[in-house]
């Protein structure tokens, strides 16, 4: 792979979390490190073993693949490998790939020595995935709670899951995730537009300044949160999406199992107007 | 400013607490009704489940009775339904369904007690109906009742008027005006609807008017030539569906996998219970409790004059099957016979 001759400066040494030098190189443009190591392990061993699960499935339309978790019958233990224990080893090698992939960035960021802000909110994806296939089936004590691998299957499940609440859109949690993923993308949208208006000017001008773009905002809606604000702002905005959603998905079953309309009932029988 | 904190603080307190206690207490129970990983599964509350156990357990028995003798029009004047009884099944139904009716009030509630013949009291006329509607329930809708079958005490447990009989929803009085006056039986939190913003008109839509429930289009896109399904037939069914849900306790994928809601394929066979449930609530509807609205007197009638109807929840009261499926035709297996 083509290499920019400044590159290698870079290019620091040390920062390891285990290993020591033993795994602190690169391959072409990448770090390697322990725990590149242990990603490609449990990434390579994972999609081994969906295609494994695929050959055994009876389709290779890439839309149908499933990969099933276990019958609820199972609880918490192994499943045997065809009926749900080929899911269980998959999850753990997914686990084990995401959480690698995480402690890789730590590293990167040991070494440059920058704050740990990418791998803490990549945990935020990885906490919510987590919380679907680990904590909630531990909650509910079988781990068939789980939901599927499979592009069309894993949609079913979201599905199904929803209508067990009937209505899921009533899910006070799903409310506000829903909220921060528009807001994140209403965010990032207007501060690309902002800094691609300031640094597009007409033909023949000069390319304007973060007063500049301050000045839209407060011109516009009397406020301006600011150039390193709005990216605290937009972290904040998709972080808490996530976490709503995986506090969504949470509550509902372990702390309620009627249809989720009827949880607003507390409203309704609030003294002042009941 | 500053004197607001407390203030704000308290609310916020108070806010965080209500929200907690509103959420139920782990743990629960959970049921897979499809194949793994489908998301088919009913999750239910330990604690909720008590409570229903509690409220839907069968009637006492009296134990069985002796048929043979003397038939019950041959001693008794005036028994159109229940004359082919011996002397001794026809008084143990009679104290049955005192029992099952009418505990409180006693014989007296449909009987002129000087003249136990007399066809004075309404309700004695409303009884004789009932009577055949529950011999054409257990022997014509065997589909839904199976061998289970209804008697008086399935709807009734031991109220005259059943509790969960329904009136037409008025909906609250209209407080607002212009664009808004209209809310098209909508948009306001009703137990009929299960607290959605969904119709609560959708009982007399599909379980009285033989209403269209088939809202799902068969293709991605609309069918020239063909008038889709509009908007408000769609909510009625949904609300309708809520409804059932409500009434057995069981969430959609009791009957459905969600992924094609109508597909009979992918659907439970127990969809196909449903499927029955509905005609015999329009028939019971129809056929048997409409007509007797000219008789009740005005006190067990709704706020629209409407006489109490039935619904899954009429019988199901928040269980799929009705006192956890207790048979119901053991001590009077003349209810389960065809109505001459």
């Amino acid at each position: 792979m083509s290499m920019l001759n400044f590159e290698k400066k870079y290019r620091v040494r040390g920062g390891t979390l285990i290993g020591g030098d033993l795994f602190d190189f690169w391959v072409g443009p990448f770090y390697v490190g322990f725990f590149g190591v242990t990603t490609a392990f449990f990434a390579g061993l994972g999609t081994v073993l969906i295609l494994y699960g695929a050959s055994q499935g009876g389709t290779w339309n890439p839309w149908q693949i499933n990969i099933a978790p276990p019958d609820l019958s199972y609880g918490l233990g192994f499943a045997p490998l065809m009926e749900g224990g080929l899911w269980q080893i998959v999850t753990i090698c997914a686990i084990g790939s995401f959480v690698s992939w995480a402690l890789r960035e730590v590293e990167i960021c040991r070494k440059l020595g920058i704050g740990l802000h990418v791998p803490i909110a990549f945990a935020f994806a990885i906490g919510a995935y987590i919380t679907l296939v680990v904590v909630r089936p531990l909650l509910l004590g079988a781990w068939g709670h789980g939901f599927p691998y499979g592009i069309l299957s894993h949609l079913d499940w979201v599905s199904n899951v929803g209508y067990q609440y009937l209505h899921f859109h009533y899910n006070p949690a799903h409310m506000i995730a829903v909220s921060f993923f528009f807001t994140t993308a209403l965010a990032l949208a207007l501060h690309g537009a902002l800094i691609l208006s300031s640094v597009n000017p007409k033909e023949g001008e000069t390319v304007r300044t973060a007063e500049h773009e301050n000045s839209f905002f407060r011109d516009s809606i009397g406020y301006s949160i600011g150039t390193l604000g709005i990216h605290r702002l937009g972290l904040f905005l998709a972080l808490a999406a996530v976490f709503f959603s995986a506090v969504c998905i949470v509550i509902s079953g372990p702390l309620w199992t009627r249809g989720w309309p009827e949880w607003w009932n507390w409203w309704l029988s609030l003294p002042f107007w009941s | 400013m500053k004197a607001l904190v407390p203030i704000f603080l308290v609310v916020a307190i108070l806010f965080a607490v209500q929200i907690i206690v509103s959420f139920d207490r782990w743990p629960v129970d959970s049921v897979q009704q499809g194949f793994r990983g489908t998301g088919m599964v009913e999750i239910s509350n330990p604690r909720i489940e008590a409570d229903l156990v509690k409220a839907n357990q069968p009637p006492d028995s009296y134990g069985p009775t002796e048929p043979g003798g003397p038939k019950a029009s041959e001693i008794y004047q005036n028994v159109e339904v229940l004359g082919d009884l011996s002397e001794d099944e026809f008084t143990a139904l009679m104290i049955s369904i005192t029992a099952w009716v009418a505990p409180e009030q006693g014989c007296a509630y449909c009987h002129n007690v000087e003249n136990m013949a007399s066809e004075e009291v309404y309700a004695k006329k409303v009884a004789r109906r009932m009577l055949q509607m529950t011999k054409t329930i257990n022997s014509q809708w065997k589909d839904h009742v199976a061998d289970t079958g209804v008697n008086c005490y399935t709807c009734h447990r031991g109220n005259p008027v059943p509790q969960y009989a329904w009136f037409q929803e008025t909906g609250p009085a209209q407080s607002v005006g212009g664009f808004n006056a209209k809310r098209q039986g909508q948009n306001v939190a009703t137990e009929r609807a299960v607290y959605t913003s969904l119709p609560y008109t959708a009982l007399d839509e599909l379980l009285v008017a033989d209403g269209n429930i088939r809202v799902q289009s068969a293709g991605a896109l609309p069918i020239v030539g063909e008038t889709g399904v509009g908007l408000q037939a769609t909510e009625h069914t949904y609300s309708l569906m809520m409804h059932m849900s409500d009434s057995l306790g069981q969430n959609c994928t009791f009957c459905h996998n969600t992924r094609a809601l109508g597909s009979w394929e992918q659907s439970n066979p127990v969809r196909t219970k449903a499927w029955y449930g509905i005609r015999m609530a329009r028939d019971i509807n129809n056929t048997f409790v409409m007509p007797l609205q000219p008789l009740l007197p005005e006190a067990h009638l709704g706020a629209q004059g409407d006489i109490g109807k039935v619904s899954c929840m009429t019988c199901h009261q928040g269980v799929n099957k009705p006192l956890y499926g207790a048979p119901m035709l053991t001590d009077h297996p003349t209810l389960g016979v065809a109505s001459n």
